[in-house]
Parts: structure tokens; sequence; C-alpha cells
């Protein structure tokens, strides 16, 4: 790749200051990993402990004891990919209709879409709550998917509709001249070629749904309840135990940050492939 | 079998009438040429005949039942681009295959077809490579590969060569010339090179402003064009317009005359004009003369014409090759 810093000292200080970008957003992570490894009395220690504490385990086998994390976690799976799934199918002929066919209002109806994220979630809370009180809906796991589904909806139709405006139309229309029925034509031409944009948003939904803790704790108890949850159980009910709360939040980030990680990798081959046009 | 009529078809985009109504007899196997100048709807009537457009109105009658408001797919009619519009992601083999496939043919037949039009179209060697590894040559059979495999009832063709070099052209030029000699299956095509018009149709449909000026076999549209518009378009370099007195000696508003139909004498003849710039193109030579009386001219002579700037010269028009219009551009007949 190419630097735009001609200098060596440019480029040295261009590394530099990426490096303080990159640890500033990483520590954070870092020192909740560490905390998660100390007992809770060297949790609290001032100055803080780095490196040279006691590490245990106790934290993990403690509340992995204490609380059934494989339910959560099953939860969080299930309310991100089925909230993700769900959405794709909806976005997607979205985008294409707004992409391809579109009309005077096309823009209007995109800007209102997204302004619908500007009012803040709580505005809305009490209909919600009332409306999934009266349907049964109240920690249930299909309930907590069409709030999720809906809530990011709007990102998920822009990022595909400015992945499909890239797209020729010249080629979905020739393979309507090829005989393809609409179906056809997004999934066998249109989806292939914008995989990696599919895949980004994707990720990018699944990670949102995966953190996304106003609704989930709002409207769960126990049966529907993912790991946001299982977080805020360690938080202030039982004072402020540190080391756990380390723990249970390395454990609910832990599956995230992996998929993230494989999600990556396609996300790169998919570019590429996207490239050789 | 593709016979093609379109009858009384219009289409408006908002409130703008791209094409006002046109009429049209297309027979079965012939070769049709859409010409005409940029923005005059020569796409967008093909893309109503492919039924990638909604027409406002009218009829298009294929094989003599009224297609105007079905599917793409349920009209039988290929089409290749001028961007080509391979599909990037599939293989050469699959861009070819997709149409069979789509029309739920046995994978047997599948293949026998793409096999046998790549060997038709010299594309045996690449078809396992992506059309991004292409030349440009290759992606235009390629387009048309896809085309004919499927047997269609015509195709329609959208300036499929104005993105190759100037030899490409010539070449693809006769490749499909020699498809259509081939393949007797109609042909629609749009282009505005009138070189590809004159030698490829049997038929040139000249369009102006969505109107059809008009229809006729390649030598009929240079030998009667039927208004100004079609005697200015059809011809290079383009036919010589005279008005004033040397129009109204002859009973109307203007006289047309090819520079191939001027002689020319360095003595004497009808009317006398000074060259500005001669063009020596080796087998012919067009000069850019000023008339007396008469204004900016261009004159055709074959061989090499030893003349050049401010020389002084007599252009004498072919009485039998002389065009008339009345003052509505309307060709007088002689
Ligand atoms: N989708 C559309 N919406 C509005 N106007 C359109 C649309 N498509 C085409 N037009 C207009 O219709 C007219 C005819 O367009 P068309 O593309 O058919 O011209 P063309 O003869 O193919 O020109 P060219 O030789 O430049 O390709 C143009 O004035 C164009 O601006
Ligand atoms: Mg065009």
């Amino acid at each position: 790749m190419e630097s735009k810093f001609k200098t060596p000292f440019g480029q040295f200080a261009y590394t530099v200051f990426a490096w303080i970008i990159g640890l500033a957003i990483f520590f954070p992570i870092l020192w909740m990993v560490l905390t998660s490894f100390k007992s809770e009395l060297d949790a609290v220690n001032m100055p803080p402990l780095f490196l040279d504490f006691n590490w245990t385990l106790e934290n993990y086998t403690g509340i992995l004891e204490q609380s059934n994390y494989f339910k959560f976690a099953m939860n969080s799976v299930i309310l991100s990919f089925g909230s993700t799934f769900i959405g794709l199918i909806f976005a997607v002929t979205c985008a294409w209709a707004m992409a391809f066919n579109p009309t005077k209002r096309t823009k209007d109806t995109l800007l209102w879409m997204l302004s619908t994220k500007m009012m803040p979630p709580v505005g809305v809370l009490v209909p919600i709550y009332l409306v999934f009180r009266d349907w049964g809906l109240l920690d249930n796991r299909f309930g907590l998917i069409m709030v999720l589904f809906l809530m990011n909806l709007p990102i998920m139709v822009w990022m595909l509709y400015t992945y499909f405006k890239e797209i020729p139309k010249d080629i979905l229309e020739a393979a309507r001249m090829d005989g393809a029925t609409l179906p056809k034509e997004i999934i066998f031409v249109l989806l292939p070629m914008a995989i990696p944009g599919i895949a980004s948003t994707m990720l990018l939904n699944v990670i949102l749904a995966w953190n996304e803790a106003f609704w989930t704790l709002n409207l769960t108890t126990s049966d529907a309840a993912p790991l946001t949850a299982f977080i805020a159980s360690y938080s202030s009910p039982e004072g402020l135990f540190w080391a756990k709360l380390s723990a249970a939040s390395t454990l609910a980030v832990a599956p995230i940050l992996i998929v993230g990680w494989f999600s990556q990798k396609q996300l790169v081959r998919g570019l590429t492939f996207g490239a050789v046009k | 079998m593709g016979a093609i009529r379109l009858e009384n078809v219009k289409k408006t985009f908002g409130n703008i009438d791209v094409i006002p109504g046109v009429n049209l007899e297309i027979n079965d196997g012939e070769f049709v040429v859409f010409v005409g100048p940029s923005g005059c709807g020569k796409s967008t009537l093909l893309r109503l005949i492919a039924g990638l457009e909604d027409v406002t109105d009218g009829k298009i009658m294929i094989n003599g039942v009224d297609m105007a408001n079905e599917s793409p797919a349920k009209r039988g009619l290929s089409m290749v681009f001028q961007s080509y519009a391979l599909y990037p992601h599939m293989t050469v083999y699959n861009n070819i295959a997709f149409g069979l496939k789509m029309a739920g043919e046995t994978k047997a037949v599948i293949d026998e077809k793409v096999r046998n039009a790549a060997k038709i179209l010299n594309l045996t060697d690449y078809l396992e490579r992506r059309p991004g590894a292409l030349s440009g040559g290759q992606r235009q059979r390629v387009a048309i590969g896809r085309a004919i495999v499927r047997n269609p009832a015509a195709f329609l063709f959208d300036e499929p060569l104005s993105n190759l070099d100037a030899a490409l052209r010539v070449n693809m030029r006769l490749e499909i010339t020699g498809l259509h000699q081939e393949l007797k299956t109609t042909m629609i095509y749009v282009t505005h090179d009138q070189v590809e018009a004159m030698t490829m149709a049997d038929k040139i449909v000249v369009l102006q402003a969505g109107r059809v000026e008009q229809v006729g076999k390649p030598m009929d549209l240079y030998a009667k064009p039927a208004n100004k518009f079609v005697a200015g378009f059809i011809g290079s370099p383009k036919m010589n317009f005279i008005e004033g007195d040397y129009a109204r000696a002859r009973d109307c508003a203007c006289v047309g005359v090819r520079p191939e139909h001027l002689l020319l004498s360095t003595e004497q003849g009808d009317i006398a004009a000074t060259v500005k710039i001669a063009e020596h193109l080796g087998a012919e030579t067009y000069l850019h003369v000023n008339a007396d009386n008469i204004g900016p001219m261009t004159v055709r002579a074959t061989g090499e014409v030893p003349l050049s700037g401010n020389d002084r010269i007599w252009l004498t028009p072919d009485p039998e090759r002389i065009h008339r219009f009345d003052k509505n551009d309307k060709a007088i007949s002689n």
C-alpha cells in the first residue's frame, strides 16, 4: 500500500498516532479482561494493579455456577441472528426496489426511515411495553426478535441500498432477458454480486443486536434474556463486584469477538472477489 | 420465427413524450437497424420491444400476439447490451448457460448448446474464465453467445460495438452480419454509426425525436431520402444543402447534392468555389470549399487531387442525382 506520508518522520508519526488510537480503543477491553482474572480485592486496589496480581479463575467458576451462562448465550445467538436474518429478507427486497426502481419519493422515504433512528427508544418504551404485555410477548424471543429487527431495519436498508446502487442495472436486465423471474434475478445475480455488502451488513447487524441493551433489558426477565441481561445481573443488586462483572462481560463479548474475527476474514475475501469485475 | 409489429407504440417519461407514436413492421428474418441522433429514442424503442420498459400505449405484436404487457421472459427475445452486462461472478460457461438454466433445460442439452455457441464464437478456450479476465472483443462475443444459445425469436442489439476500437468494430460487424446470414433470425440493431447501418441492414429505420422519419432499404434511403433530415443523416460526408437563388431556379426551397455527386473541374462548371481545406485520404479526397454566393460545401473526389487551400475550382452537380426539398423539408420527386 502506498503511504501518503513521503518523509520517514511523517511515516513514523503516523505509525505512533495509529498505535495510540488503537491502544486507546482497545484499553478498556484489555482492562476488563485483566480484571476478570483478579480477586475482588485486587480489582479495587489503589494504585491499580496491571499484571502483578494473583491470577485466578474463581470469578469464572463462580458465575458459571451461579447462573446459566449458556441459556443467556443461546438467547443472544437466537435474537441477533434471528433479527438479522428476518431483517435481510425485508432489507434486500426493499433496497432492490429503491436502488433499481426509484421513484421521485425514494430519497424522502430513505430519509424518513433513517429519521426513525433519531428518536430516543425510551420515547416509545411505554406503548411498546403495553402492546407486548397485552399480546403476551413480554420475555418472549419472537417478540424481541421483531423489535430488534425493526430497530435495525433502517440501517440495513441504507447499507444495502448504497451497495446495490453500485451494481449496473444492465446486468439485472440481462438476467431478466435471459428469462429469470424476479426471485431468481435476486438470488442468482444480485446477491452474489453484492456478497461483500451483504456480509458487512449482516456482521454489523449481528453486532448491533448482540449488544443491544435497552430493549433486551426492558422487555425480558429470564426466558428470553440474552447476555446483556446476564451482565446486568452482576452490576447493581449485589454491590460492586468488579471482578465478577468483568468476567461476565468478558464471557458476553467473547462470542461476538470471535464471530467478528472470522467474518472479517470472510469480508476481505468477499471484497477481493467483488473487485474482479 | 420472429415477425414483430409495432402499432401506435407510445412512451412518456413523466410528462415528456419520448416516443409519441410509432408504427413499424419488421418481417421474420430481417436485419433492421434503428439510427438517429443521440437522444432520439432508439434505445427506448428497443427496450419497449424487449419489455424492459412498459409502453404507455400501443401494441407490440410478436408473431401475431400482443406482448405489450408481458414480461421480458415471455417474449422470447435476446438482447446484447452496449455495456455487455455479463454476470461478473460467473464463468463464461455459466454466463452463456444462464438463460438455458432459467428455461429448465437438462445439463446435457445445456452443455451441448454452450459448447456449440462457444465454437461458433471462438470462445472454447475461455469457457472457465470470468468476464473480468477477457478483452473487450471477447466479452462482446460472450454477450452474443448468451443471446444465441436461447434460440430467440429475435435478437436486440443496443450499440453493441461502440465500446470497441475501430479495427475490432469492423471485425465484429462482419461477424454479426455472418451470424445473421447463418441463423436467419430477426435482428434489431441500434446504432448511431451510419456505416454500420448502411452495411448491415436489410431495412433502416431513421428516427428523430421519437418519430420514424423514414423506413427503407439502405440504398433507397441513400437514393431517395423522404426529407431533408434523412438526406442529411444518411451518407458521409453529409449532403450539401443549397438554398436561395440556386434553389429557386429549380422550383424548390432547397437543393441537396451529395459530396460524391459533384463533378470537379479547375476550368469551368456551374458553381465557382475556393478551396478552404483539402483532406487527402489516399483513395479519396474531401475538399471543404467556400462556394461563391452559396457558402460552405463539401466535395468528395476519388483518388488524389492535387489541390490545396485557396485554389479556385468549379463544381457541377450531377443533374440525375440532385434532391429537391419544399419549404416543409419534404422531398419533391423529380
Ligand atoms: N428513465 C428515463 N427517464 C426519463 N427520461 C428518459 C429515461 N430514459 C430515457 N429518457 C429520455 O428519453 C430520450 C430518449 O432516450 P434514449 O436513451 O432512447 O436515446 P437514444 O436514441 O438511445 O440515444 P443515444 O444514441 O445517446 O443512446 C432522451 O431524451 C432521454 O433523456
Ligand atoms: Mg441509446
